[in-house]
């Protein structure tokens, strides 16, 4: 899943900037991140579900509160910038096109400067999504190469959850990627 | 205070904390650079959909709340009326016979709203077709026998050679000239725009796809195809002198005339390309013996001002296709998706001023 929105971050960039691409970029992005939205609310409930491991000792309690909100927040991007995406394409009067004769209802009414707000915010939504991410990346690197406490071993391939937890947890394998 | 905080393995020399702590920042950087060039900042001199938006708003200046070309229309709803034949060429739900509700617009090439009408503007029909399925069919087609260019990059060479000269306050003639001397294809594709019959308004007018997509039957069979309105309403001659001179929206008060006297009707002609006919070149015309098929009747019953309409708010993206048409390999498509997205973003944005053709003047 993190591969999924790596991807999704890049595609959304490069697209707005390739005349030659744009149609082709577009399509796979629109059910991508519809995809993305549906395996972040599994994820959730799961994450609801299961009781979550404690902290391992390095870290520090600012550090602690740092990476649970970060957590929160990449949870909360990853839910609300699909379902931006969703709703500025109903505001602009789009049809929400998937894949073949498949498309979603409009979410939202059309309305120019709703559509506006809303394209506004998915880029501001997906640039922050892409800063919090590389922070909890930065945050991985530093516990393996300098903290050294073997936290990557114990992590899924999902850096929020390797910050925040260092067990090995049984619902975390499904999640890798 | 950053040994507690962080917890750093005491193992660890100094130095060997500063180079790792860099190479983590090495890491990060290069993400964060390899992503802003993905975005294009750091090669700005690249063509992109906003660059091209920008070059209109050079050529035009900015009117806020309006489309950067094709500024000046009109709306109207109507129908389509598919009387079956498109069946065998393509499965998409719009081709079995049956009447589908239409919205749409009529507009003058160029990014000035408030332009006056005249003879030899080019002249434009969009629509927006509502399938039974839910699907859409957007196009937005023009005039024109053939685009003057084949790419985007040959556009905005042009374009940008017609942004006014800031002493003259005209486009320089030497930059136009050294765009024509440059590509002779467009000498060839302006000479048969050029030379293409005008009519005297906006409904005895043809209006074509120009670019070429792809019709895909149910046995997955896929042909190149352009698709061309063609009117019902005899072709008349313009008028011997400029009448926008007298009236600066005399086609559009033509247009709303005709349609208040009764409806007025396109027929749907898709014409079939042949292995050799060039998909990828908008500017150059298909031989034309090419097989055509009448798939149905657009049309259009009530013309609606810019204010009325929820076309105003409407991108006619022409990429926006059901399920049984698909872009072809005409670089135009992508291009065209991409630039219009960028206006209808830039406009929506903006507080919208009265149209040139109001309520009243539809109303009149
Ligand atoms: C995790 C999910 C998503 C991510 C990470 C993401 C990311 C992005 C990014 C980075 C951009 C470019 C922003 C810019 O540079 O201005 C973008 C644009 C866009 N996204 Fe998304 N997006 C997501 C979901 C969606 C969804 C679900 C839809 C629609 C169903 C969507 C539709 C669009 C559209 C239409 C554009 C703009 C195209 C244009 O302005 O021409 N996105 N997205
Ligand atoms: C390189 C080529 C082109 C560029 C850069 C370009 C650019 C644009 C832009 C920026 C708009 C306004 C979009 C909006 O804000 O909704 C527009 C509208 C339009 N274009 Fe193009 N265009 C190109 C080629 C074509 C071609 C080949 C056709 C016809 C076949 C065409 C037909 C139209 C029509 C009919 C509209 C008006 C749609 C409406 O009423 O909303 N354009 N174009």
């Amino acid at each position: 899943m993190a591969v999924m929105i790596l991807a999704m971050l890049f595609i959304g960039v490069a697209m707005m900037a390739s005349l030659a691409d744009y149609h082709r970029l577009v399509a796979i992005h629109r059910p991508l991140g519809i995809a993305i939205l549906i395996l972040a609310v599994i994820r959730l409930i799961n994450r609801r579900l299961t009781k979550l491991p404690p902290f391992p000792p390095t870290m520090s309690p600012p550090e602690r509160v740092l990476a649970s909100l970060s957590e929160k927040l990449l949870y909360a991007l990853m839910i609300a910038l699909p379902l931006v995406g969703w709703g500025m394409l109903s505001a602009g009067d789009y049809p929400v096109q998937m894949f073949g004769a498949l498309h979603l209802p409009p979410i939202l009414p059309a309305h120019p400067t709703l559509f506006a707000f809303l394209r506004g915010t998915h880029s501001v939504l997906a640039y922050l999504l892409f800063a919090t991410i590389l922070a909890h990346v930065g945050a991985v690197l530093f516990h393996t190469l300098v903290v050294r406490d073997r936290i990557l071993n114990r992590m899924a391939l999902w850096p929020v959850r390797k910050t925040s937890s260092t067990q090995t947890q049984p619902s975390s394998s499904h999640e890798t990627e | 205070m950053k040994q507690d905080l962080l917890n750093i393995d005491p193992k660890l020399s100094p130095t060997a904390v500063v180079l790792r702590v860099a190479l983590i920042g090495g890491i990060l950087v290069g993400a964060a650079a390899l992503f802003a060039y993905a975005r294009g900042w750091f090669t700005p001199r690249a063509l992109t959909q906003d660059r091209v938006i920008d070059t209109f708003q050079k050529v035009n200046g900015v009117y806020s709340g309006f489309r950067r070309n094709h500024a000046k229309g009109v709306c109207f709803r109507g129908w389509f009326e598919s009387n079956g034949n498109g069946v065998e060429l393509s499965k998409a739900a719009v081709f079995p016979a049956g009447r589908i509700p239409v919205i749409g617009r009529f507009s003058l090439a160029g990014g000035q709203p408030y332009v006056a009408d005249a003879p030899t503007a080019v002249r434009a029909m969009a629509l927006q077709l509502q399938l039974p399925n839910g699907e859409e069919w957007r196009m937005a087609m023009i005039d024109l026998p053939v685009f003057p260019v084949q790419t985007m990059q040959q556009f905005a060479v042009q374009l940008e050679a017609s942004i006014p000269d800031p002493a003259t306050g005209k486009p320089d003639p030497a930059k136009m000239k050294a765009f024509v001397e440059a590509n002779p294809d467009a000498t060839r594709a302006l000479g048969l725009i050029q030379s293409r019959a005008i009519s005297s308004g906006f409904a005895d007018d043809t209006y074509r796809s120009v670019n070429t997509f792809l019709f895909r039957d149910r046995q997955g069979r896929t042909i190149p195809v352009r698709w061309a309105m063609i009117p019902e309403q005899s072709f008349q001659p313009p008028p011997k002198d400029d009448p926008g001179k007298a009236d600066a929206n005399y086609l559009f008060d033509a247009l709303i005339a005709a349609v208040r006297q009764g409806p007025q009707r396109w027929r749907l002609v898709v014409t079939i390309g042949e292995p050799g006919d060039p998909t990828n070149d908008a500017s150059i015309p298909w031989p034309d013996d090419r097989r055509s098929v009448d798939v149905g009747t657009l049309v259009i019953d009530r013309i609606e001002s810019e204010a009325e309409s929820p076309a105003r708010d409407m991108n006619f993206d022409p990429t926006i296709l059901p399920e049984g048409i698909a872009v072809s390999d005409d670089p135009l498509l992508s291009a065209r998706s991409a630039a219009y997205s960028v206006s209808f973003t830039r406009r929506e944005g903006e507080p919208k001023k009265p149209s040139a053709i109001t309520t009243a003047e539809v109303e009149k």
